[in-house]
């Protein structure tokens, strides 16, 4: 069967979809882990693609600034979990990464951010300490690159 | 603490490093001297008589090791009055950007080399770098070079037509 095409980014107010993602180490990241404190994902297209590379290195700049705000902020793309951490690791940010590479997408499909050419919408999605969507964002186009200040305007909605 | 919601991006003041006429057209460019699409657009805009150019720091460590640590050299001249003096020179040759090469640019631009190495270190300078980064983070800057002509935000390579 075709992969589906996503209906749309999550609205604020919407719950969490139920999910998997593998971290770096390749153990589950699950729903279960928005519980309890603020969640900021950044759903981006591909690793080591220019634009992706940038978005990430602006966002590290500012990271102490999510921290204290008792947020988490976590890079999503359907790149395998090595890929990730090569990406990372080659533009010495510290942002944890988080993959949707088996079943390819499906948890992009589920916030509604899965591209129908195969990969992550470059979106922005704020979850509060109840797995609620506080604020989600999705740029225009994959090769619009969302503000740091984005981040916070979703971060003064939780 | 004030926090980095979206904001329109700081007026001019008497704080910013800016040169040209005062009637000329206003250009406030983010940017950093290790990016060298802002060395060719510095170039661009110092050819032009009739800009109000003002620069502002937006350096990314992760990109550019050293863009924090050059934004710091051009405040610490700043502080002597040389801001556009190493402005220029770190442009003009991006490739030399380690603590020697900021000293001798300090002694050719015949700076007191000690206090602009204590000055390129404070606190003070770094808040002033920090400042701008904010200032440019809240009204949408990504990259650079971004420029602000007539308050319209144009982002990267920069158009002939945009100055």
């Amino acid at each position: 069967m075709p992969p589906e095409v996503s209906e749309g980014l999550l609205a604020p107010g919407s719950p969490a979809p139920e999910f998997t993602l593998r971290r770096e180490d390749g153990s589950a990241f699950t729903r279960a882990e928005l519980e309890g404190k603020t969640t900021v994902l950044v759903f981006y297209p591909f690793a080591f693609s220019p634009v992706c590379t940038d978005q990430l290195s602006l966002y590290q700049e500012i990271l102490g600034e999510i921290e204290d705000r008792g947020a988490t902020i976590y890079g999503v793309s359907c790149d395998a979990n090595y890929s990730q951490r090569a990406f990372r690791e080659q533009l010495g940010v510290t942002i944890q990464q988080l993959s949707d590479f088996e079943p390819k997408g499906e948890v992009c499909r589920a916030f509604g951010v899965y591209h129908p050419k195969g990969f992550p919408q470059r979106a922005l999605v704020v979850i509060g300490p109840d797995a609620v969507v506080r604020w989600s964002y999705q740029a225009p186009s994959p090769s619009e690159l969302p503000g740091a200040n984005l981040i916070f305007d979703g971060l003064a909605a939780v | 603490m004030t926090d980095l919601r979206s904001a329109p991006i700081p007026p001019v003041g008497d704080s910013d490093h800016v040169r040209g006429p005062a009637d000329g057209i206003e250009v406030i460019e983010y940017g950093d001297f290790e990016c060298p699409f802002c060395a060719a657009l510095s170039a661009r805009l110092a050819a032009r008589a009739a800009l109000r150019h003002t620069f502002r720091h937006f350096p990314v460590r992760s990109s550019h090791p050293r863009a924090w640590a050059a934004a710091c050299a051009a405040e610490a001249a700043a502080l002597q009055g040389r801001f556009w003096e190493m402005h220029d020179s770190l442009f003009e040759d991006q490739a030399r950007l380690e603590d020697p090469h900021l000293w001798r640019r300090a002694r050719e631009l015949g700076l007191d080399v000690e206090r602009f190495d204590s000055d390129r270190r404070s606190e003070a300078v770094a808040a002033r770098v920090r400042e701008d980064f904010r200032g440019g983070v809240r009204a949408g800057v990504v990259t650079t070079p971004t420029v602000f002509v007539d308050g319209r935000m144009h982002a990267g390579r920069i158009d002939e037509g945009v100055l």
